[in-house]
């Protein structure tokens, strides 16, 4: 019964996919992609490592906006989760794990400007909501045994540091750890809109086509992220963490009076400013709501309703590539290293080839979505298939995967896939950016006019949209009782 | 461990904050081509003025044409190298800030509108009906030669806003992406800074074959150096003069190259009245 739930609610999905493309723009328009593609895989595979300045630096800096941002993150997160149980904080929590990592940066850029403190915090505070969060969860997952084995009189905070921290302390650290690669990750994409880590760089010369240098810098993001494990170990973080604040650079001075004056008048909507007054605020929110916000609430969901559909197809495919029911030792290797790649390159990167490749309209955005999330779920979906013990005598091939593995795993999939779907929609937003005409989009177009009032009416419409779609995803999940424990959930 | 992070936390928070030194006299420019090349092309620059000047001059890149307006709106970068639009914005958020220079060009700068050879656009065909539901892409959101103007021309051509001329406008974000999207055919139509084509042109580095110039816009004023108004009582009497002295008189061709110009002379805010009345036209900026 439960089955046939989750494949009714697998079809409806489908169905909306299907009635979304009829909706989206889907155009392959460009006439001769070839040759700068040609150019690109070229450059990709004949890495230049000396022709981008500044690569030792642009690696430090990566690093330093990640361990630095991860954290403050990881700190502040700890402190709200202890008090998680209070209606605000977890509201509060949702809204700023709501707004993507680049959101926060353009804002902060506007008080803080380029200085360090715009991509720290852009980091830690969406990061702290996300800690905050997974934290409790595991808090609450310990065994409550030991808390109640103590004596009554025991004060709060001890009962925390000797029961329920201990027992999830591995928990705790394997998810910071996790983390930590998300953080790099965004720390790399804030580059993109002018901090100065290896996005920066990259994305300078993929605009510009010098792909020698994209492939060296794409090159040495692999190696980062890849290698993580190896380097980050329990004993050299405190070092880490120490280095990491000197070596965020200096930036710009930050003069005080930005700050105020960004609070104070750039996020006080504009006829409000000068002295319309609250009459004139009618009419300035509706043309925003009807020219703006609803054309890209309308493009975002349809990009992720499509994007999320397509991402699961792929992950189903995708997964067999790494579970060692159809892989062997070698081909088992091959495919950790597609999926690895798959699933750390920058989305905004795979659009960015593929907007070269199919012209403009959201047919890179959906399949540079689908194949960074459908790399991640495969990965985690493929890990959770090698967990299971199939019969000695189960069957070989086609029918192993549709007849035994991809019925078991097929629950554990879709509480992912639920999971991704909030992540998505954010994802679109930094899509906006490359001219998709999603919240994003129109986001960009406001910080770009200087207009700050309206990009935080957009930007709030779209924490709220990602919250609403992560409740309904709860909701979903819930209700076919997809359960998945809170430390599983990995994907940044 | 609670405590460790708390220090963690005080710590960094202690260690990011500015530390105060001798003021460095700071500029940017807006990245309207090719970024790779903005830190050595601006460094030249950076390096004339600390001579000319006699105080440490220091350039810093930005990547959108907003930031270098927030860098010179938040008193980051006391001098900027901007559009004609950006200038506006910038002014207009900077009471007193003021353009003392611009180059020879920039009088009389121009758009061109270019064509992918597989639209049959001839060379200087004109603005056309032959152009409508073709894909367009502008420059940056914000540039007066990669948007402002042109659309300002187009929809004075057309009747109506691009969006409806065309099946699709983009916005490329700086020059040299316009020229190699056209080439690409990834959009059929770009909007273009003459400058930046003729360079591009002059280096080799543009199939005039696969991309043509189908028209010019007429001329109007673009480019400008813009200096903040508080400059005299930070870095003493005159040096808003001397910074103005040291730009018109610039006149070694590896620097002027950078920009490209042939040199630089004076202006004043009033130059760029018209950018500013087309951009309240096209709501780009508040009346």
């Amino acid at each position: 019964m439960r089955q046939s739930a989750s494949i009714r609610l697998s079809l409806a999905f489908v169905l909306v996919a299907f009635v979304c493309l009829l909706f989206a723009d889907l155009q392959i328009s460009t006439s001769n992609p070839w040759q700068e593609l040609g150019r690109l895989a070229l450059g990709v595979v004949t890495p230049d490592f000396a022709a981008v300045d500044y690569l030792g630096k642009a690696v430090i800096r990566t690093l330093a906006f990640a361990f630095v941002g991860v954290a403050l993150g990881a700190g502040g997160g700890f402190m709200l989760a202890l008090c998680f149980r209070h209606r605000v904080i977890r509201a509060g929590c949702a809204i700023i794990r709501a707004v993507h990592e680049l959101f926060w940066a353009l804002l902060f850029l506007q008080c803080f400007g380029l200085h360090p403190l715009t991509g720290v915090l852009a980091i830690a505070i969406p990061y702290a909501g996300i800690f905050a969060k997974v934290y409790a969860e595991i808090l609450d997952e310990t065994d409550p045994e030991p808390a109640h084995a103590l004596p009554a009189s025991s004060g709060r905070l001890s009962t925390l540091l000797y029961t329920r921290l201990p027992l999830a302390w591995s928990h705790l650290v394997s998810y910071t750890a996790y983390r930590l690669e998300c953080g790099l990750r965004s720390s790399a994409v804030l580059g993109f809109i002018g901090m100065p880590t290896l996005g920066y760089y990259l994305e300078s010369s993929f605009a510009q086509g010098h792909y020698s240098s994209v492939g060296a810098l794409l090159l040495i993001f692999y190696v980062l992220i890849a290698t993580l494990k190896l380097w980050v170990r329990p004993r050299l973080l405190p070092l880490y963490l120490m280095a990491a604040p000197f070596l965020l650079g200096s930036g710009l001075p930050i003069a005080w009076s930005n700050v105020s004056r960004f609070l104070t008048q750039d996020v006080i909507p504009a006829p409000i400013r000068s002295g319309e007054g609250i009459a004139g605020l009618g009419p300035w929110l509706g043309d925003l709501l009807t020219d703006q916000a609803l054309p890209g609430i309308l493009n975002t969901l349809l990009l992720t309703q499509i994007a999320l559909v397509l991402t699961g197809a792929l992950a189903l495919l995708l997964f067999p590539l790494v579970s060692s029911h159809f892989t062997r030792r070698l081909s088992g290797t091959a495919g950790h290293m597609v999926l690895v790649i798959l699933r750390s390159t920058p989305e905004y990167l795979l659009a960015f080839i593929l907007l070269q490749l199919w012209g403009p309209s959201m047919l890179p955005a959906v399949v540079a979505l689908a194949i960074h999330n459908g790399g991640i779920i495969g990965h985690l979906i493929g890990q959770r298939s090698n967990t299971l013990r199939l019969r000695p005598d189960a069957p070989h091939g086609v029918e192993r995967y549709a007849y035994e593995v991809v019925p078991r795993l097929y629950g554990p999939f879709l509480a992912l896939l639920f999971y991704r779907w909030e992540i998505i929609m954010r994802e679109t937003a930094i899509l906006g950016i490359l001219g998709v005409a999603t919240l994003g989009f129109y986001i960009d177009s406001a910080i770009q006019e200087i207009r700050i009032d309206r990009a935080l009416v957009l930007i709030l419409i779209t924490a709220l949209l990602n919250i609403g779609i992560d409740s309904l995803a709860r909701h979903l999940r819930a209700r076919l009782r997809l359960r998945y424990r809170a430390n599983s959930r990995q994907g940044c | 461990m609670t405590h460790r992070l708390m220090w963690l936390l005080g710590a960094t928070l202690l260690l990011v904050t500015p530390v105060a030194s001798a003021e460095p006299f700071v500029f940017t420019a807006i990245p309207d081509e090719d970024e790779t090349r903005l830190q050595k092309r601006f460094q030249k620059v950076a390096d004339y003025l600390t001579d000319e000047l006699d105080h440490d001059v220091r350039f810093v890149p930005v990547k959108s044409y907003s930031a270098a307006v927030t860098a010179f709106r938040n008193d980051q970068v006391q001098l900027a190298w901007f559009g004609g639009l950006s200038g506006v914005q910038a002014r207009e958020r900077v009471p007193g800030s003021r353009a003392i220079a611009q180059g020879v060009e920039d009088t009389e700068f121009r758009t061109y509108i270019i064509a992918n050879e597989d639209t049959r656009l001839e060379t200087d065909a004109g603005l056309s009906d032959e152009m409508r539901d073709l894909s367009l892409t502008f420059g940056s959101k914000s540039s007066t030669s990669g948007r402002l103007m042109p659309e300002y021309y187009l929809r004075e051509h057309f009747g109506e806003p691009p969006e409806e001329t065309f099946s699709r406008v983009g916005f490329s974000g700086n020059h040299s992406r316009t020229i190699s999207l056209v080439a690409s055919g990834a959009y059929q139509l770009g909007a273009v800074n003459y400058a930046v084509w003729e360079n591009e042109v002059e280096a080799g580095e543009i199939d005039t074959d696969a991309v043509r110039v189908i028209w010019k816009t007429p001329r109007y004023p673009d480019y400008q150096w813009t200096i903040r108004g508080d400059i005299d009582d930070r870095f003493g009497d005159g040096f808003t003069e001397q910074v103005q002295q040291a730009l018109l008189t610039m006149d070694d061709p590896d620097l002027l190259e950078s920009f490209p110009r042939e040199g630089f002379i004076k202006a004043d805010n009033d130059d760029y009245a018209v950018i500013k009345e087309v951009g309240n036209e096209l709501g780009l900026l508040d009346p």
